[in-house]
């Protein structure tokens, strides 16, 4: 009942009652009064969502493998925001030193760094996996401690030789324009509708890779029982090291689309931890598909709550993604897809 | 004659030198260091009472401090600074923060309290961000710059001119805490919780509410750990965001884990030896500011060699010592195999 009014009363206040006016006056009003902003925030919750799917995704495949939380998994986020960000540098080569422009980055400029900044932290990942993590298996504390000890020196070194002011990676000049969407007349940011076909691409490969290969095959045998699929001949622990660089390496690859997208700086790596528990706690540990509608609901949520909240309570918005937290594990404390191990 | 408690004679040096250390040791390390060490260990000690006798590893306790500190913070203020400046009597800002922090904490604890294990430290480390991220962003509690001028009451401040005042009130209510949290898990109550611990199918069957003695836990030491936050805003007079971020969640995790997970005394031992390195490291040449690369190091180091920590040590020490073998190897939460979401 009460969760009822919980979801249904910001609905009902978003579609027709938010005012323009008064005390309570909202940036754009209700949806029927102005379906347009309206749609562009929708979309913005949607591509919002593509970018935490990429990062959490690599967060629920290692968790529901092998039962590793990886704290770390923030902090490899930023570290392969800074190597895509240093090499697009090296690339462009001069007139880089103030940051770059997007006139300046064509196509290659960007793919190579993003390609070698996940190759990179995949590579970490597999390294922490094989070093600490594997002869600690079954002690699911312990690791997750590991990986926090992992992340404070991570995060520390990265201060040191990236410094403490904000940078971002620059789009290329192709990706940052504006497009017609031909809906309302919107002109929508190019660079958003690329995070999002990249995450349905990326959605696409790990939904085939997981279902139709041999590997995929395997990790899925492994999330339900990982000593049967041992037990059967199987080389479980290649199969780990392969689902941990691939995790570790779409924490990488999710740094450069976040650097181009936002910005690189201490701190960042925190909130996108906080991201990937967020979306693995609502949408349930180890799934693929709770990745998906955890990410969207993540994404919808902080969206529409900072552009629908009454404009002089905006700051407001960091709690919806609480409510949300709360609402899930309070009817479902193994998130929406989840189930017991 | 009757063999001496190594422990125990331990524990009364210990405090004997606490009690007398403004006599031996610098104002500094008064006033700065061991004030320090007494509330990290404070809110240490409401980790290590959740972790030991409740099964749950907690990173909410920094965060639930946080809130006591800027309720406190709020309301006995006047003026000059961020916040509601309500400018109340200090004790009732204390009353306030404290309950603040332990409603707070019981709204925490309910949502969590039907998970286990990493879920249970996944989702109190999302409160924990969450937490930060919202004192950082509404500004009619604090914004980004937080708030300053935080008085202590009358009998207890000013701060800056009676160090050893905040210093023994500090002490006082760590030696409170302390024997108040080795009380609780002797009662009824704190059986009970072991019980949760250790078998929460058994405990449900036997009739008690497994999810009602977490979220009761959690409450509790949501009370110890605001305790703290009431300590640290007095002696540090302001509190913003970043006194409770990841990094300070995690110091006092590392503070708990330092000091042994499963043992309350390791709190202060840990808190000891974090405000130590953290004071000292910085005036060696290659360290300097790279502070946290070194206790993320010893952090690893003790999380892969001494799972027990300083006091796991210690205890191997006397069990060699005293010719016994090593008491029963299963107590450490972070030995322990994970027990399965089970209601």
């Amino acid at each position: 009942m009460l969760l009822a009014v919980l979801v249904i009363a910001p609905a009902l206040w978003v579609l027709f009652l938010a005012p323009t006016t008064g005390k309570w006056a909202t940036a754009f009003g209700s949806a029927v009064h102005d379906p347009k902003d309206f749609l562009i925030t929708l979309i913005n919750g949607v591509t919002a969502a593509a970018l935490f799917f990429v990062v959490a995704s690599g967060f629920t495949l290692i968790f529901g493998l092998m039962r590793v939380v990886n704290m770390a998994h923030g902090a490899f986020f930023l570290l392969g925001g800074y190597i895509a960000l240093r090499l697009q540098r090296n690339l462009v080569g001069e007139g880089a030193g103030f940051g770059l422009t997007s006139a300046q980055v064509n196509l290659t400029h960007w793919l190579i760094p993003a390609l070698v900044a996940t190759l990179v932290v995949a590579a970490i990942g597999v390294t922490m996996q094989q070093v600490f993590l594997r002869w600690n298996q079954g002690q699911e504390l312990r690791q997750a401690l590991i990986t926090i000890a992992i992340s404070i020196i991570l995060a520390d070194q990265m201060l040191a030789h990236f410094g403490g002011v904000a940078e971002d990676i620059a789009w290329p000049r192709n990706f940052d324009r504006f497009v017609s969407l031909h809906v309302e007349g919107i002109q929508y940011t190019g660079t958003r509708l690329v995070i999002l076909a990249i995450a349905l691409g990326i959605g696409l490969l790990l939904w085939l890779w997981l279902k139709r290969t041999r590997t995929g095959m395997v990790i899925r045998a492994g999330v339900d029982d990982r000593a049967m699929v041992s037990a059967l001949g199987i080389n479980i622990q290649l199969t780990f090291a392969i689902a941990f660089a691939v995790g570790s390496g779409l924490a990488g690859l999710g740094g450069v689309i976040g650097g181009s997208f936002a910005s690189l700086a201490p701190g960042v790596d925190a909130n996108w931890l906080l991201y990937s528990l967020v979306v693995v706690i609502i949408g349930g540990m180890g799934s693929l598909g709770g990745a998906a509608v955890g990410s969207l609901l993540l994404g919808l949520t902080t969206n529409f709550s900072a552009a629908y909240l009454p404009s002089s309570y905006t700051y407001y918005s960091i709690i919806f993604t609480f409510v949300l937290v709360a609402i899930v594990l309070a009817v479902r404390p193994l998130g929406l897809f989840g189930r017991a191990a | 004659m009757r063999a001496v408690n190594p422990d125990r004679v331990v524990g009364v040096i210990a405090l004997v030198l606490a009690v007398a250390a403004p006599l031996y040791v610098s104002p500094y390390w008064v006033g700065t260091l061991l004030t320090q060490m007494l509330f990290l260990g404070i809110v240490a000690a409401s980790l290590i009472f959740l972790s030991a006798y409740g099964g749950m590893v907690s990173l909410a306790q920094v965060a639930i401090y946080g809130i006591a500190g800027f309720v406190v913070g709020n309301a006995t203020t006047n003026g000059n600074t961020k916040g509601l400046n309500l400018g109340w009597n200090p004790w009732w800002g204390v009353v306030a923060g404290i309950a603040v922090a332990v409603a707070v904490g019981f709204l925490f604890g309910a949502l969590a309290s039907r998970s286990v294990g990493i879920y249970f430290l996944m989702i109190t480390l999302t409160y924990s961000v969450i937490a930060n991220l919202t004192f950082g962003q509404v500004t009619d509690v604090s914004g980004f710059g937080g708030i300053s001028g935080i008085p202590a009451p009358a009998s207890v401040g000013p701060v800056d001119a009676h160090q050893n005042r905040l210093y023994y009130v500090t002490l006082g209510a760590a030696l409170a805490i302390y024997v108040l949290l080795r009380y609780v898990s002797r009662t009824p109550f704190g059986l009970t919780l072991q019980g949760v611990r250790d078998d929460p199918v058994r405990m449900a069957s036997l009739g008690y509410n497994v999810a009602l003695h977490r979220t009761a836990a959690f409450a509790f030491a949501s009370f110890v750990a605001a305790v703290g936050g009431v300590l640290f805003v007095w002696w540090n007079g302001h509190i913003d965001p970043a006194s409770i971020d990841l990094g300070a969640t995690i110091d006092v995790l590392v503070i708990a884990v330092v000091g042994g997970l499963y043992r309350l005394e390791g709190a202060w031992v840990g808190a000891l030896f974090f405000v130590i390195v953290n004071n000292y490291s910085q005036q060696i040449s290659f360290i300097g500011a790279r502070f946290h690369t070194l206790i993320g190091a010893i952090f690893l180091v003790i999380v892969l060699v001494s799972p027990g920590g300083l006091v796991g040590l210690w205890e191997r020490v006397v069990a060699v010592a005293s010719g016994r073998r090593r008491g029963p190897p299963d107590r450490n939460p972070i030995e322990v195999g994970q027990v399965e979401p089970s209601i």
